[in-house]
């Protein structure tokens, strides 16, 4: 379960001023369900998934996870969640079997349930083929299917998602779409993040919509459409964030 | 603190280093292949060109003195010199370097000075330039000891003993210990200069890629997202660039006492060929010494590359920042070498300096306690304040997300 209570997030910026990434944003992700959030290019998407992560500390409010509070036991938050961005990359001088091994050691696995651990994720994914090469040396599936073992290691009960199909082939991208439902079906609380119409409707439960750091909107699909008088989730979601829309400046 | 956590990061980071080739060049073949290069290599290359110069016969020309056969039979006696005819653009020659010297001798010379004149004969040579330098020794050698035999045979025809022009003999003689003199001194301060260069470049590498490279290649944010705290994290990778930078300077060591042995080993024979030389030698026990007060000070390295490194968002921009740095640091470890900059109570407190210096001073056996004890306390002290700036840098989000 993920709790988010007026989760804010704040920062300076010299041209800007006062930023205000993540705005008083309050949700819940149920167990064996899969939150969406949806939102434009610096929306607030990362940020908020990122303090649910406790990569980044929430300025205001706060996010209970797993029941630990994401600003006072961060480090039992992140042995409860599994976090999976386009960004996550893999260390590019370990091979693929010794990176997932350092993330269940991190996670406090012991050798023998680490061993086992290793060989059932490698089994399911296929992945028995590449387990001794190199990262660097990986196809971009291989990185993905990597990338998800690392992420499933030590069995979490919670997984974010942060746009993990963006910049990936349809292929690899179809790969984390099923690893995604997968997690669902075992009864995983689920948080995915997205700008995809399209993916949003193949997996989401629950939708947000967020735009300037404000959740504007959620519900399930069929509440969305009844609530904003649209069948097409896209001219739900135009709807929506209309009257906030600015064009993201250019980093 | 956990040591387990710290452990674990520590050795996937070791693990990565070992298959990197720029850490495994920049600590392990640089160190190793530096000093013979650097001390036999060089020794014997300057030593072969100042062979060859020396065993050479540069030409002399000589401008004037057919009327003075007495100094032209003395200049022609000179060893190892090719006497060559004038040539009306002679100074030209010198100056294009054709040929090394030229001797002006004014008309006359033989029977001037036989009339107890002042003459002068000048000696044309292109200064700096090796042969040149070398001729115009000799030919000033020569010109000396006729000058010499001029004025013996004065002092003769005047009915006095030669002994009058050397009434007292001066010796010098140097009682300081062969391995405390000031060769040995100045050898100190160069051995101190390399390990302090060698421990920062060899930490150098591994304090970027293990920041601003993470940064680079997106791993930090995976690296973040698992339930390791910051502070064990920097902890780990603080270990691993500190082992480096003492890889580096242990390895360093160990190649200058087998360089210098072979480097000996040359002067030896060069000493039996009756050459001036000056031995050079590092024992265990000064090695070992030099190594223990290198540690705070690769300490404060490793964590000042990490604190500045972090702050980089790529491996490039690192590197913009550390490069620059390297000079910082070896300015104090070349003031350490400088005769007349010696070990004292406010030095001691001055970071690298204060081990530049007292590294010169285990180097020739000598050990002063009290200060060992105020710069290894005063040099923790500075690398303890910079693994705790380290620590903060990487629990500062605006740092590790700098965009």
């Amino acid at each position: 379960m993920i709790e988010a209570r007026g989760l804010s997030k704040r920062f300076q910026d010299k041209k800007r001023g006062e930023v205000r990434a993540v705005d008083d944003v309050t949700f819940t992700a149920r167990p064996g369900q899969i939150y969406g959030l949806l939102g434009a290019n610096g929306a607030g998407k990362t940020t908020t998934l990122r303090m649910l992560a406790t990569i980044l500390e929430p300025t205001d409010g706060t996010a209970i996870v797993d029941g630990h509070d994401v600003v006072e036991s961060p480090e039992k938050v992140r042995a409860s969640v599994g976090f999976l961005s386009g960004g996550t990359a893999l260390y590019p001088r370990l091979t693929a079997q010794e990176m997932v091994e350092y993330f269940g050691r991190l996670n406090g696995l012991d050798e023998t349930t680490l061993k086992q651990r290793v060989d059932t994720i490698f089994s399911r994914l296929d992945m028995n083929e590449f387990r001794d090469r190199r990262c660097d040396k990986l196809s971009t599936g291989m990185k993905q299917k990597t990338s998800i073992a690392r992420t499933l290691v030590h069995d979490p009960p919670v997984m974010i998602f942060d746009e993990p199909t963006s910049g990936l082939d349809v292929m690899t991208a179809r790969t984390i779409i099923a690893f995604i439902k997968e997690c669902r079906d075992r009864g995983k609380t689920v948080i995915f993040s997205t700008h995809i119409m399209t993916e949003v409707e193949k997996l989401c439960d629950v939708v947000g919509i967020i735009q300037s750091g404000k959740l504007l909107t959620e519900g399930t699909l069929p509440q969305l459409r009844e609530k904003h008088g649209e069948q097409d989730l896209e001219e739900i979601f135009v709807k929506a964030v209309a009257p906030l829309y600015v064009e993201p400046e250019a980093r | 603190m956990s040591l387990r956590n710290i452990g674990i990061v520590y050795r996937k980071e070791l693990r990565e280093a070992l298959r990197d080739r720029r850490t495994v060049v920049a600590s392990v073949v640089v160190p190793l292949f530096l000093f013979p290069l650097l001390s036999v290599g060089f020794m014997s290359l300057v030593q072969n060109i100042a062979n060859k110069a020396e065993e050479s016969s540069p030409k002399v020309m000589l401008v004037g003195g057919e009327d003075s056969p007495g100094l032209l039979a003395a200049l022609k006696a000179t060893p190892k010199v090719e006497i060559v005819p004038a040539t009306p653009d002679w100074k030209n020659r010198v100056m294009e370097k054709e040929v090394p010297v030229a001797v002006e001798i004014p008309p006359g010379f033989d029977k001037n000075l036989a009339d107890q004149k002042k003459l002068e004969v000048v000696v044309y040579n292109y200064s700096g330039e090796l042969k040149s330098e070398i001729a115009a020794g000799k030919i000033n050698d020569s010109l000396k000891a006729y000058r010499d035999t001029v004025v013996k045979n004065r002092v003769v025809a005047q009915k006095l003993s030669p002994e009058v022009l050397d009434p007292f003999d001066i010796t010098k003689k140097n009682i300081a210990p062969p391995e405390k003199s000031g060769a040995a001194l100045f050898f100190g301060g160069f051995i101190a200069y390399i390990v302090v260069f060698l421990c920062f470049n060899g930490g150098m590498h591994p304090a970027i890629d293990l920041t601003a490279g993470e940064k680079e290649r997106g791993t930090m944010e995976t690296i973040l997202s698992s339930p390791i705290s910051r502070a064990h994290l920097v902890v780990g990778k603080f270990l691993l660039v500190l082992t480096t930078a003492l890889a580096t300077a242990a390895l360093s060591v160990i190649s200058m006492g087998i360089s210098f042995t072979i480097a000996n080993a040359f002067q030896a024979q060069a000493a039996q060929a009756g050459k001036e030389t000056m031995q050079m030698h590092i024992g265990i026990g000064a090695a070992l010494s030099v190594f223990i007060m290198a540690i705070p000070l690769a300490v404060l390295f490793a964590s000042v590359q990490l604190t500045i490194a972090s702050f980089a968002k790529t491996y490039k921009e690192a590197q913009t920042y550390l490069v620059p740095l390297i000079f910082i640091v070896i300015i104090p470890a070349i003031a350490a070498m400088l005769p007349g900059v010696d070990l004292n109570a406010k030095l001691s407190l001055v970071p690298i300096l204060n081990v530049s210096l007292l590294c010169k001073e285990l180097v020739i056996g000598t050990y002063h306690w009290n200060f060992i004890a105020i710069i290894f306390i005063s040099t923790c002290a500075y690398a303890a304040v910079a693994l705790s700036l380290a620590v903060k840098m990487f629990q500062r989000e605006s740092v590790l997300f700098r965009s």
